[in-house]
């Protein structure tokens, strides 16, 4: 029988320390490039080096010759290998929302290998297949293609222009879609309100750099047709349905397995040319193939994110109450649609009037093709777009009407509300309490004494100014309800799935199907596990990120793995619950009313000696010796959650910087972050969220950009030229948060793993500007490099004088 | 190598970063670039932090390499994996070794370890997933208990 072991009254809400990290901090983690096996082979791809070409040839002769090559495959040599195109599964069509959809989506043909054409620099043409990784390299260097470079589509403006290249020759224009949305009467609340301030904001393109590069292996079973392909990835199921039909393979003859996973931040959250490939070329060859990313390649060949420009608008009134928001969008698809591409700019759809209570929304999104690499979700994903434009356009508004970035915002905020309540853009936030975590964050960061500092170096004409940068931001999180993502024609649904197995030794086994590569949800899920079921922590396995062990979910991205996975386990938890608690009535000869659930066990009412636990029930459940009448055996429940509305996170962000008018240089002297997650399952594991997060986002606001020249070649080509920012370039953050439960879920959470990267550009742009406000600076695009803020510093004097 | 004597013949052209993970089966140093720029496949040489994808193998001939599976002694973690798991430094892990070396290669070049230096110091290791503030708390503990230990 199971032994007794002491456990803490509650392990939900603790700083539990990391299950996940033993295996990490000792080197004995088992990353996709960690995992070889027998006879394996290794795959090279041959990329354009131009951002549009036509593909006259494709010549091997020379590659063939070297040591170790098996093969070498063309697009053309691979074109019947497909069943199906790498998938989209969010084709946004032509939309004046809430009017039916127009048009039929624009969707591109998007080869693993291209065939006629390569669209993007890095685009795949070839394959090189060989013994080695070392002899696969050597050999992808001596492909020849016979390219026709053509003129190339590289800046999102120009894309639509007369005479512009044609991207896709299956569609008639680079246009990929115009969808929008209006919510009131917009047009007479702009034209007769008192102002309307109208800003024009760039985001720059992203690269994710998630710190693991891709990879892939595939281990085929020939005699059997199956295959298990390992993939450095965050979506292992939605892999393997997809190239299951990409590939037209069974899929029950395909399992995929996410290993541990190195960081994807959106980046992983895709299907990939490579994992197709490599399922190909395992079929082909009956041999196991492998793929690892390098760097620069990562650079080229993995969705960039953000590459968005910004018409804002907003109408006030004299004081400054917003009245309505009109947002304009020119969105870069880059040159393909991949997994979620056209959907990211609908993620912030919906969210351009932020926290602020305003009668009148409108939203349009423009997407063009252009010759650069893909864009798709980056952390954050449409939401840090929508969040910068409002809080930057409030700070803005602010400095009209000759107001306080404080009093603006308090004056428009949502006041506090804990049912769903309708907002502008046709949502229904869940819960949210702006105020209260902005109150906190100025009392943190001494909001009064910096405006003193501020004011007295002002005064003096000090060379380093001081400004102060808010952010109350609001994000949408927990995809989704399935009908939800139905009406925005997403291609499947926003459940996950829990499974509880309790062993007949009182452990237990918990299946998630979110897949987590960092996040710590083997901690948070055992902490909610061992909660619900009076179990020691150390008694509870948590499985993922493999489709054999866990057949049912939809993986990890958008902050949506506690608020649906995590209700799920908890659901599941109550199935659980119940059955224990009809084999306890059973075995004790009391009713179930009787029992009650305390101390993590079934006890009958006033008699606490006689009581069943979860670990008692399981071994009866699996002897089945005496089960109550017509009850299955074994102790085990799943749970697949749809949840009934999105979960909207919020909080308050100061940033203050020292700016150096004589060399630009931008100096963070103070973080601080409030943010409200609703209840937290493990607030330390939810700081190192945060934590990341702004440093995500200071990292957008102020050093990085994916820049390409004029034929589309990216220049910041490798990590020596993307700044991706060290310690050295960061401060220490001063965060706290204000708990406003959810009220989609029962356990009140929100989710917590986008929350940073949202909301620090703009608190730290704003600061920026704030800085700058006695030099007559009114606006700087991201990223403000030193640079940028010495041009925009000379030319704002040149224009005064 | 981590303690114990290794002779191997390498290819001439074979990095240090793949000799340890490809010949010795020395998993835990990883690559995450292919510039010297991000510090994950980090390891000590000598008692210094080098970025063994910035060194051939064969030029580690001679040395005292050690690498993050070598800093755990008789089953007792080393006091920054210690530290690294007590203050929540590492989220997906990939960079973790590598910022684990060079924090014991600063921590071991002496001097002051106030967050500043910490944070000049780990100049050349890029993490992606912590904002760095949990990994400078880890080092200044493990810096503090090190040096505590070592003047008993």
């Amino acid at each position: 029988m199971a032994q007794v072991v002491e456990r803490p009254e509650r392990y939900v809400g603790g700083g539990v320390p990391r299950k996940e990290d033993p295996e990490l901090i000792t080197g004995q983690a088992k990353y996709i490039d960690d995992i070889n096996v027998q006879g394996m082979l290794w795959m090279a791809f041959v990329r354009s080096p131009f951002a549009h070409a036509r593909i006259n040839g494709v010549d091997a002769a020379r590659a063939n010759d070297m040591p170790g090559v098996v093969a070498v495959y063309s697009g053309a040599d691979l074109a019947d290998d497909w069943a199906g195109g790498l998938p989209c599964a969010w084709p946004i069509a032509g939309r004046s929302f809430p009017e039916p959809t127009t048009e039929d989506p624009r969707m591109p043909n998007h080869w693993p290998v291209a065939k006629d054409k390569a669209c993007f620099a890095g685009d795949p043409v070839a394959v090189v297949v060989a013994d080695s990784r070392a002899h696969a390299k050597d050999a992808a260097e001596l492909v020849d293609v016979d390219y026709e470079p053509l003129d190339a589509v590289v800046d999102p403006e120009r894309a639509l222009d007369e005479g512009a290249p044609q991207i896709h020759e299956d569609l008639d224009s680079n246009e990929a879609y115009v969808w929008s949305m209006n919510n009131g009467d917009v047009d007479k609340v702009f034209s007769e309100a008192a102002l309307v301030v109208k800003e024009r904001y760039r985001h720059p393109r992203l690269i994710p750099n998630a710190m693991e590069p891709r990879g892939v292996l595939v281990v085929p079973a020939p005699a059997q047709e199956e295959y298990v392909l390992y993939s450095a990835t965050q979506v292992p199921h939605i892999l393997r349905t997809t190239l299951a039909m990409s590939l037209g393979i069974p899929e029950s003859k395909l399992r995929v397995i996410a290993p541990d996973v190195g960081g994807g931040f959106g980046s992983k959250l895709n299907v990939y040319s490579e994992e197709a490939v490599g399922l190909a070329l395992a079929r082909k060859l009956n041999a196991p193939v492998k793929w690892i990313e390098e760097r620069s390649e990562n650079y080229l060949a993995t969705i960039h994110g953000r590459g968005v420009i910004q018409d804002m608008e907003v109408a006030a009134t004299e004081e400054g109450k917003i009245l309505g928001v009109r947002v304009k969008l020119l969105a870069d698809m880059g040159a393909y649609l991949q997994l979620v591409t056209p959907g990211i700019p609908i993620l912030g759809a919906f969210l351009y009037h932020g926290v602020y209570d305003v009668q009148a929304y409108s939203f349009t999104c423009q997407s063009v093709f252009t010759n650069l690499t893909p864009t798709d979700a980056y952390r954050g994903a449409g939401r840090p777009e929508a969040t910068y434009a409002i809080e930057r356009i409030v700070d803005a508004l602010a400095r009209r009407v000759g107001r306080d970035p404080v009093e603006i915002r308090r004056m428009n905020f949502i006041a506090p509300f804990d049912q769903p309540r309708e907002v502008a853009s046709g949502l229904q936030f869940d819960s949210g309490n702006y105020g209260a975590s902005l109150d906190k964050a100025l009392d943190m960061v001494g909001y009064d004494l910096l405006r003193k500092d501020q004011a007295e170096r002002r005064q003096r004409g000090d060379a380093k100014q001081l400004g102060i940068g808010l952010s109350t931001y609001i994000e949408m999180c927990g995809l989704a309800p399935s009908q939800v993502l139905a009406a925005l024609k997403y291609g499947a649904g926003g459940w996950d799935a829990a499974t509880i197995r309790c062993l007949p030794t009182g452990k237990v086994t918990v299946v998630t199907g979110t897949s987590p590569h960092g996040q710590g949800h083997v901690t948070s899920w055992s902490q909610i596990a061992a909660d619900a079921l009076g179990v020691p922590i150390e008694d509870v396995e948590v499985l993922h990120g493999d489709t054999a062990i866990s057949p049912l979910g939809m993986d990890t991205y958008g902050s949506r793995s506690l608020s649906v996975g995590g209700i799920a386990l908890h659901f599941a938890a109550e199935k659980i619950r119940d059955k224990v608690k009809k084999i306890a009535a059973h075995e004790l000869e009391v009713s179930e009313e009787d029992l009650e659930w305390t101390d993590g066990k079934f006890q009958v009412r006033g008699a606490p000696d006689k009581a069943k636990t979860v670990a008692d029930a399981a071994f009866s459940a699996w002897t089945a010796h005496s089960l109550p009448e017509g009850m299955e055996p074994g102790l085990e429940a799943t749970f697949v959650f749809d949840p009934p509305n999105f979960t909207f996170p919020s909080g308050a962000h100061i940033c203050a910087v020292e700016v150096d008018t004589e060399t630009g240089l931008v100096d963070i002297v103070k973080y601080v972050a409030v943010d409200d997650c609703g209840n937290q399952i493990n607030p330390v594991i939810v700081a190192g969220q945060v934590h990341g997060g702004i440093a995500q986002g200071i990292a957008e606001a102020l050093y990085e950009e994916a820049v390409f020249d004029e034929n589309g070649t990216l220049t910041t080509s490798h990590m020596g030229y993307y700044r991706v920012p060290s310690a050295a370039e960061l401060p220490s953050f001063d965060i706290d948060s204000t708990v406003t439960p959810s009220s989609t879920n029962p356990m009140g959470v929100k989710g917590i793993g986008e929350a940073g990267t949202i909301a620090a550009p703009p608190a730290v742009v704003n600061a920026v500007i704030d800085a700058l406000q006695p030099l007559g600076v009114n606006h700087i695009d991201m990223p403000v490099t030193p640079e940028r803020v010495f041009s925009t510093i000379a030319e704002a004097k040149g224009g005064r004088q | 190598m981590n303690g114990a004597r290794l002779e191997a013949e390498v290819e001439p052209r074979q990095l240090l970063v793949y000799f340890l993970r490809d010949n010795l089966n020395l998993t835990g140093t990883t690559v995450g670039c292919d510039t010297t720029s991000c510090g994950a496949c980090t390891i000590l040489v000598d008692g210094k932090s080098v970025k063994s994808c910035t060194m051939l193998a064969v030029q580690a001939d001679g040395t005292e390499v050690t690498t993050i599976e070598g800093m755990a002694k008789d089953g007792e973690l080393h006091p920054l994996q210690r530290a690294f798991h007590d203050n929540h430094a590492l989220q997906c892990g990939y960079c973790t070794p590598g910022m684990i070396m060079a924090a014991a290669g600063l921590i071991q070049r002496g001097g002051d370890m106030s967050e500043d230096d910490i944070r000049l110091g780990l100049e050349g290791n890029l993490c992606r997933c912590t904002g760095y503030h949990n990994i400078v708390k880890a080092i200044q503990q493990a810096a503090g208990e090190m040096k505590s230990s070592a003047t008993v």
